[in-house]
């Protein structure tokens, strides 16, 4: 894997290992992290934090038979976990499990201008979509309402804050109005999370929105 | 609720002082944690943490049902507190809290000792099963490592992260109050990371310096 650039913020990292933000989000931050090494060590230590904010809680009395209690569900059996194996494909594995395959599992809709898109099924109020963009392709210009992130998985795009290539995640919130281009060479897969609309600038992005749904 | 001050013994501060200067001596903290045992000193927070490590390994190795009831004994009562403050009711926060300790049973094997301290192990199943039972969500979860060669975890390693997992707990309890109450709330769940920028101002921002020192510590005992 290339050198990553563009990393989780501090709020994500922390949400994540808290467990509080929107399944869709938790997606593209397990994504990112089984590329990103040194997100992975950011979790950990966010996970490190919450196992000892855990540890100073005053404990709390339980049931007398809850030991004989728990003790009878494990006898009852369960499966046992194996450690989930690196994935072999374009997509982390985490991702493979939303799209039930790699890469070529994808069923891609047109949404206009040579975008096509997955939405990802997920619960919460946040929506989740793998987006390909031909390159050389710009996605309309929006501005965001809440706030999105977007993971590269191949290819390259750039926009007016920077290039983000393979394992990169731009995190947008409304003070970004951007124009992502996909850079010539490779379409551009991304997989974007957003916790509102988008807000498209101009009248046949509006139209462009009514189709994408984002 | 805090950790006590009393237990700092000159002896506790002595096995954590190697880790702070960049001491070519890896093999110092094992030293000393040896030297602290056969000195027969009391139960310190780190040695705690080598404790919980052996019940769990007890229970992978042998299905030791006294070593798991002595996990239960301490992890049950606190997984409680935890998953009610989280807004959940005293019954579901025991029915969940049971349910974690059977995964710790089910997924003893699993745990690395250089990855991570007991505490945070069995905070990250909790995490998960409050996000499954009561939010009733999906918890993506990302790959796992490839393992390498199956050898033994190095002694040196599961000692040093003990020690800064224990380091960090002490920065976090000594944290002025308000800024820990941000913490643990964001933990559970009763404020979303936005809603700790807009109270703050800074989303960890002065917090974190705080304990910056600590995870720089944790991170460097990581990997
Ligand atoms: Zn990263």
């Amino acid at each position: 894997m290339k050198q990553i650039k563009h990393h989780l913020t501090e709020s994500l990292l922390m949400g994540y290992a808290a467990g509080t933000l929107p399944e869709a989000f938790d997606l593209v931050v397990a994504t990112h992290v089984s590329m990103c090494d040194d997100c992975r060590a950011a979790v950990a230590e966010y996970d490190a934090v919450g196992g000892e904010v855990m540890l100073d809680m005053p404990p709390m009395d339980i049931d007398v038979d809850a030991l004989a209690a728990t003790l009878a569900m494990i006898d009852k059996g369960a499966p046992v976990p194996k450690p989930r194996q690196k994935a072999r494909g374009v997509f982390p594995a985490p991702l493979q499990d939303y799209v039930a395959g790699d890469l070529s599992a994808v069923k891609w809709r047109k949404v206009g201008g040579g975008v096509s898109q997955m939405v990802l099924k997920t619960s919460g109020d946040a929506t989740v979509r793998l987006l390909k963009i031909p390159a050389g392709t710009a996605i309309p210009d929006h501005g965001h309402h809440g706030t999105e992130l977007t993971l590269v998985l191949q290819g390259a795009f750039f926009d007016d804050t920077d290039r983000f290539a393979a394992g990169d995640i731009e995190v947008a919130n409304e003070d970004l109005n951007h124009t992502p281009i996909a850079e010539a060479g490779a379409d551009c897969i991304c997989l974007a999370a957003s916790d509102a609309p988008l807000r498209f600038n101009g009248i046949m992005p509006r139209i462009a929105q009514r189709f994408i749904g984002i | 609720m805090r950790r006590t001050k009393g237990m700092l013994t000159e002896n506790t501060i002595s096995l954590a002082a190697p880790r702070g200067r960049a001491s070519p001596n890896a093999d110092a903290p094992a030293n000393m944690a040896v030297k602290l045992k056969v000195r027969g000193v009391k139960e310190t927070q780190s040695d705690k943490r080598l404790a919980w490590i052996a019940q769990l390994d007890a229970v992978r190795d042998q299905k030791d049902r006294t070593a798991f009831a002595e996990l239960f004994a301490y992890f049950a009562p606190r997984l409680k507190s935890f998953l009610m403050k989280s807004g959940t009711s005293p019954d579901m926060a025991e029915e969940c809290a049971q349910e974690v300790m059977v995964t710790v049973w089910n997924k003893a094997h699993l745990f690395d000792p250089t990855k991570a301290s007991v505490s945070t192990w069995i905070f990250t199943i909790a995490r998960n099963k409050r996000i499954d039972m009561i939010r009733k969500q999906r918890r993506p979860e990302p790959e796992d490592l490839p393992w390498g060669p199956e050898e033994a975890p190095s002694q040196t390693d599961v000692i040093g992260l003990q020690q800064e997992t224990e380091l960090l707990g002490r920065a976090l309890a000594d944290l002025p109050a308000k800024q820990r109450e941000l913490i643990e709330r964001a933990y559970f769940g009763d404020l979303t990371h936005s809603e700790i920028a807009s109270e703050t101002g800074l989303p960890l921002g002065t917090i974190k310096s705080r304990i910056r020192l600590a995870l720089d510590r944790l991170r460097h005992a990581m990997n």
